[in-house]
């Protein structure tokens, strides 16, 4: 059923027969699958995928599953909101959000990588499956896991978000808790990947998993009415969804899906942990590490993987990196929720809020149309914004209470 | 003085399966000089040509990136413990 050639590597060009492997074995650099194009072009119209169900299976020529899949049946095909009352207060004639603040199972754009992962790791005859994680992809792979029936150890940083611990215990999950950040934990979780014979979604599974976030691509681009953004501003961590939503702009036009465009992406992260806009912003991919220190946990990789890419994807397509403070993260999330009427977590903030930037400064032309890429959801990130939004106040269960301190008038006894 | 370096399985089709390597080397040239010199064609993967490490190669000091040691520059300790690890994936 596959129309997978091989992996080949982004660097080097070394090519390996589809199995689980990190990364290349000769210099390093992450593997990209790559699919027979002209059998798809052939057997494939984008007028069949419309009948299909409201999934991001809808795409699975595009996947690298061998087999129907048996997990994560329900991920994606998230809505792309037309959001009129943000793009006033932005001042840019459109804006578009892809809402993944709402992905099943567990909100986070996560469950589509995840949902990736696990088929392959059945495919591959794994019983354990394990990741590490700044949250969203814990929460995913505990979620799934248990639905599919695998066992699943979780690799987190001991000061994540009590809602994304929670979020990954409910589900039964082996969570480890590891003092240190991002970046150490993932220095652990591969010694475990190389000792193990697990499926570490974000290790020896990642070319697979990383397949998942191309379809966060293909959606916009069926939303839009099989059309390419102008603009489009993702969050960035390690790097990987900026990249693979190019891949699947590309690899649309190679079908002759769309009509081939120029879409411009900007990559935004916060301030305090920003190796990749740094880079950009400096006109080179070649990545300095960091020591993250933000409230915007889900970003807060110091030593991106796939920031190389990312820069390189940013400069070629004409766009712009930008980050923005911890401040303006929890405006961006105030911004989009008073708006629009969706909470996105502490990741969304950085978009809207570098959003803006960039069309204060110019840099995002206020007569285009922009997407912006809301990765996560808000209640998984309540602390960020408990300090800011309004204090409520409590009152007596009495008409005369309520008119005096919400309406502001004094009110007359009524007789 | 002495160190060890710890290989991942990718690279121990050149150490003979060894996972566990002790060298004497002070710094990370003279480490991909020794390594190269006991196992012929390990630099080839460890770095580039100008001898810089291969850009996807994280390489650890203990438990700290070694570019924040000073990269290059970093002296090795009596003890110190070398890890090599692919970059990895994940995060948003």
């Amino acid at each position: 059923m596959s129309y997978v050639r091989y992996l080949q590597c982004r660097l080097c060009g070394q090519t390996y027969e589809a199995k689980p492997l990190a990364a290349c074995e000769s210099c390093w650099a992450p593997l990209e699958v790559v699919y027979d194009y002209g059998r798809i072009w052939s057997d494939l119209r984008r007028e069949e995928i419309a009948q299909r169900p409201a999934n991001l299976w809808r795409y699975r020529e595009l996947l690298p599953l061998e087999e129907d899949p048996q997990v994560g049946l329900h991920t994606g095909f998230t809505p792309l909101v037309s959001a009129s009352r943000l793009a006033r207060a932005l001042g840019i004639r459109e804006v578009y959000l892809k809402n993944d603040s709402v992905n099943h199972p567990t909100l986070s754009f996560k469950d589509r990588v995840v949902a990736v992962a696990l088929n392959k790791a059945r495919e591959f005859g794994f019983d354990v499956v394990g990741c590490s994680s700044t949250g969203n992809l814990a929460n995913a792979v505990a979620a799934q896991a248990a639905a599919g029936g695998f066992k699943a150890f979780i690799f987190i940083p001991a000061d994540l978000e009590a809602e994304k611990i929670i979020g990954t215990l409910v589900y039964g999950a082996t969570l480890v808790k590891i003092e240190g950040n991002y970046d150490q934990v993932n220095r652990l979780c591969s010694e475990i990947a190389q000792k193990y014979n697990w499926g570490i979604v974000n290790v020896n599974l990642r070319s697979y998993y990383a397949e998942g976030s191309k379809t966060v691509g293909y959606e916009v681009a069926e939303q839009l009415g099989w059309r390419l953004p102008e603009n489009i501003v993702v969050p960035m961590a390690g790097g990987a969804l900026i990249t693979k939503i190019r891949k699947a702009f590309d690899e649309l036009q190679k079908l002759g899906w769309v009509e081939q465009a120029a879409p411009r992406f900007f990559g935004a992260q916060a301030s305090g942990c920003s190796p990749i806009t740094t880079a950009a912003k400096a006109g080179t991919s070649e990545i300095v590490p960091q020591k993250p220190k933000t409230i915007v946990k889900s970003l807060a990789i110091g030593n991106p993987s796939d920031g190389y890419f990312a820069s390189e994807a940013i400069r070629a397509s004409g766009g712009a990196g930008e980050d923005v403070t911890d401040e303006e993260v929890v405006e961006g999330i105030q911004l989009l929720a008073e708006t629009e009427g969706i909470f996105a977590e502490t990741a969304g903030g950085v978009t809207v809020a570098v959003a803006r930037k960039l069309i204060r400064d110019g840099r995002l032309n206020s007569n285009e149309s922009v997407v912006l890429v809301i990765t996560g959801n808000g209640l998984k990130t309540i602390a960020a914004v408990s300090g800011a939004v309004r204090e409520s106040e409590t009152i007596r269960p009495k008409l005369a209470d309520f008119e005096d301190v919400f309406l502001g008038s004094p009110t007359e006894a009524t007789a | 003085m002495a160190i060890t370096v710890r290989i991942p399985p990718p690279l121990r089709k050149y150490t003979a399966g060894e996972g566990l390597v002790s060298t004497s080397a002070q710094n990370l040239r003279d480490l991909f000089d020794k390594l190269d010199a006991r196992y012929p064609g390990i630099r080839g993967v460890l770095a580039t040509e100008d001898g810089k490490p291969q850009r996807f190669l994280n390489i650890y000091v203990n438990d700290e990136d070694i570019r924040f040691l000073g990269g290059a520059d970093c002296n090795f300790k009596d003890g110190d413990e070398i890890l090599l690890i692919p970059a990895i994936a994940g995060g948003v």
